[in-house]
């Protein structure tokens, strides 16, 4: 329903009270500021970029080289990092752990939000609570005893360890979503489709999923994006090189010496960057739905 | 309730015959439906964090179960300067960082609320640095702080406004503004994109009718849109602060605590006394001892929310 009315708002109020401000005033008020916001936010991503590209002479010579320039691009920082690397054995484990720990999360995820929000069983909104109860439990208090059980279960240094660690903030997220979702499905529907003689199984997969395929989207987007990013369990839980993921391989791998491969760090950040920023930006409006609307419902 | 009809099921299999038999009792569906949602969560988040506090009372070490020792892992946390230095470094880190965040992040909301040209490119402009991975850009951060080829200082130098390199990161005061910094940058578009989401619910015809009688415009941001922003506030800053709180991978690839623990949080202490130390018991005391400031954000996120329904007029 939020993202709904969102949707509208700002056509409705196309104009608004603009017209109340003279040029000069929204040159200082609005685009100085927004400017200054957008390189400050962007330049670490320009920079990052810049040395990945850069030969380590001139990256370290700032005297006869402009450092916000390149003057001779090179690829060799990129060459050696995906051929003399494992980082490219760390960008498969990374896309195998995150696309099934989402896939796990999201099948969790629908059958809990529909019974939580639909079935409404005795006990539906305490549920609903603890779910939500259960977003706010940080990775930062749990990896200690979780390592302990991931040893003891003969997880350590596999991908299942994380595969199975991260629904524990997957599953909250995309269900209090997905119950967002679910709420603004009408009634009447279900009610129809009741009175039709189908079963719950059938409103679910016939009628519910189908009319909930942005929701879906959004959480699934999301929960791949924060397993992609997810640090703490990855560092703790994994030990040997091969099994690694991309930020954990970059910063512990990578970093070896006193001497810093700048280059191929920032190659290596610049590439693992790229899935989910490639990700986001053919899904700007279901992401920040699924922000906003984790918040707002 | 749900009358089997040939007609309407195309397609019946063994699997949907028997959950519709089951359809009858919406507790046993619901039950079924909640069970691997509620196993994971149950087997991978419940019982580790009763696990937790349980290990905070042994004297476990990697590869050796530890026995029950009381409260010895508080005590000697308790006479700890270290830990002690954490807690207050976590304080001033959450507090201060969050104090930016909000304000810097109400003000880039302010402005994209505008009606801008490529609003929606600079909307999504803004949120990148919250999607790329916080450790990759944090070693960026790592790059642009590095005490010899800071880019900063050699901006800052060529500008004539400092004369010799700063040492970000490994001066005490220095290093902590700059963990805080990073923080600020990274967690600015959370805070503008969920804070803009709130500004559009906020009805135009209210800023007119304000306009009319004569507010000016600090009386409109002071009347009209603060306290209709107030429930999203409350809710967008507790998960903010929280995020702050237990924050971990920044610290960890830009300071790793140092120099001499000044940024240490109990996140990143926790790690390195639990982990890298291998005296779980203790590490999880100090992740222990993080509970009672999560509390205290969560019972004001909860009255946040209760508060966000008062104020729409009606329960769920």
């Amino acid at each position: 329903m939020t993202a709904i009315a969102k949707k509208k708002r700002p056509e409705l109020d196309e104009g608004g009270m603009g017209y109340l401000q003279s040029l000069p005033r929204r040159v200082v008020t609005v685009y100085l500021p927004l400017l200054v916001f957008v390189i400050v936010l962007l330049f670490p991503f320009y920079w990052m970029t810049i040395t990945a590209v850069k030969p380590n002479l001139e990256m370290t010579d700032y005297a006869n080289f402009n450092p916000f320039w390149v003057v001779h691009p090179t690829l060799e920082h990129i060459r050696y990092l995906l051929f003399d690397t494992s980082y490219p054995g760390w960008l498969l484990n990374t896309v195998i752990i995150s696309t099934a720990a989402t896939f796990l999360s999201l099948l969790a995820a629908v059958f809990a939000a529909y019974a939580i929000e639909r079935l409404r069983f005795s006990g539906a909104r305490q549920v609903g609570l603890a779910v939500f109860l259960a977003y706010l439990v940080p990775p930062s208090i749990l990896f200690i005893p979780l390592s302990v059980m991931v040893f003891n279960l003969g997880l350590y240094d596999t991908p299942f360890a994380l595969i199975l660690t991260y629904p524990t903030f997957l599953i909250p997220f995309c269900t209090w979503l997905l119950m967002g979702y679910f709420r603004s499905i009408p009634f009447e529907l279900e009610e129809c489709a009741l009175i039709d003689g189908a079963s719950r199984w059938q409103i679910l997969t016939k009628i519910v999923l189908p009319l909930s395929v942005p929701g879906l989207i959004s959480a699934g987007i999301f929960a791949f994006t924060l397993s992609w990013n997810e640090f703490i369990y990855a560092l703790t839980f994994i030990q040997s090189s091969e099994n690694k993921t991309v930020p954990v391989g970059v910063l512990t791998e990578l970093v070896r010496s006193d001497v810093y491969e700048w280059g191929a760090l920032m190659a290596g950040a610049l590439i693992g960057s790229l899935p989910v920023v490639v990700l986001y930006s053919f899904f700007v409006e279901h992401y920040v739905s699924s922000m906003t609307g984790a918040v707002k419902e | 309730m749900a009358v089997p009809s040939a007609a309407v099921q195309p397609r019946p299999s063994i699997l949907s015959r028997s959950l519709s038999s089951l359809a009858e009792s919406r507790n046993a569906l619901g039950f079924g439906f909640m069970l691997p949602a509620a196993a994971l969560l149950l087997v991978f988040l419940t019982y580790p964090l009763g696990l937790g506090v349980w290990l905070g009372f042994t004297d476990a070490r990697i590869g050796r179960p530890g026995i029950f020792i009381g409260l010895e892992n508080y005590e000697y946390l308790w006479s700890d300067a270290v830990f002690w230095l954490s807690v207050f470094n976590t304080l001033l880190y959450t507090i201060s960082a969050s104090i930016l965040k909000f304000a810097l992040g109400l003000w880039l909301a302010l402005i994209l609320n505008q009606n801008l040209p490529f609003k929606s490119f600079f909307r999504a402009i803004v949120l990148l640095p919250w999607v790329v991975p916080t450790v990759l850009s944090a070693i960026a951060f790592w790059w642009i702080y590095d005490a010899q080829f800071s880019i900063l200082s050699w901006a800052l130098q060529q500008m004539g406004l400092i004369d010799h390199r700063i040492n970000f990161l490994g001066d005490p005061t220095n290093a902590r503004a700059s963990v805080i910094a990073a923080n600020v940058w990274r967690g600015i578009p959370f805070v503008a994109i969920t804070l803009l989401a709130g500004l559009q619910t906020i009805p135009q015809s209210l800023y007119e009718a304000a306009t009319l009688d004569g507010a000016s415009r600090w009386q409109l941001f002071r009347y009209v849109t603060l306290p209709l922003l107030t429930p999203i506030i409350a809710i967008t800053m507790t998960f903010s602060v929280l995020f702050t709180f237990t924050d971990f991978q920044l610290i960890y690839v830009l300071t790793r605590g140092g120099p001499v623990n000044a940024t240490h949080l109990m996140a990143t202490l926790s790690f390195q006394r639990g982990i890298s130390g291998g005296q779980l018991g203790e590490g999880a005391a100090i992740a222990v001892a993080m509970i009672p400031f999560l509390l205290a954000a969560i019972l004001f996120s909860y009255f946040g929310l209760q508060r966000r329904k008062w104020q729409q007029g009606g329960g769920d």
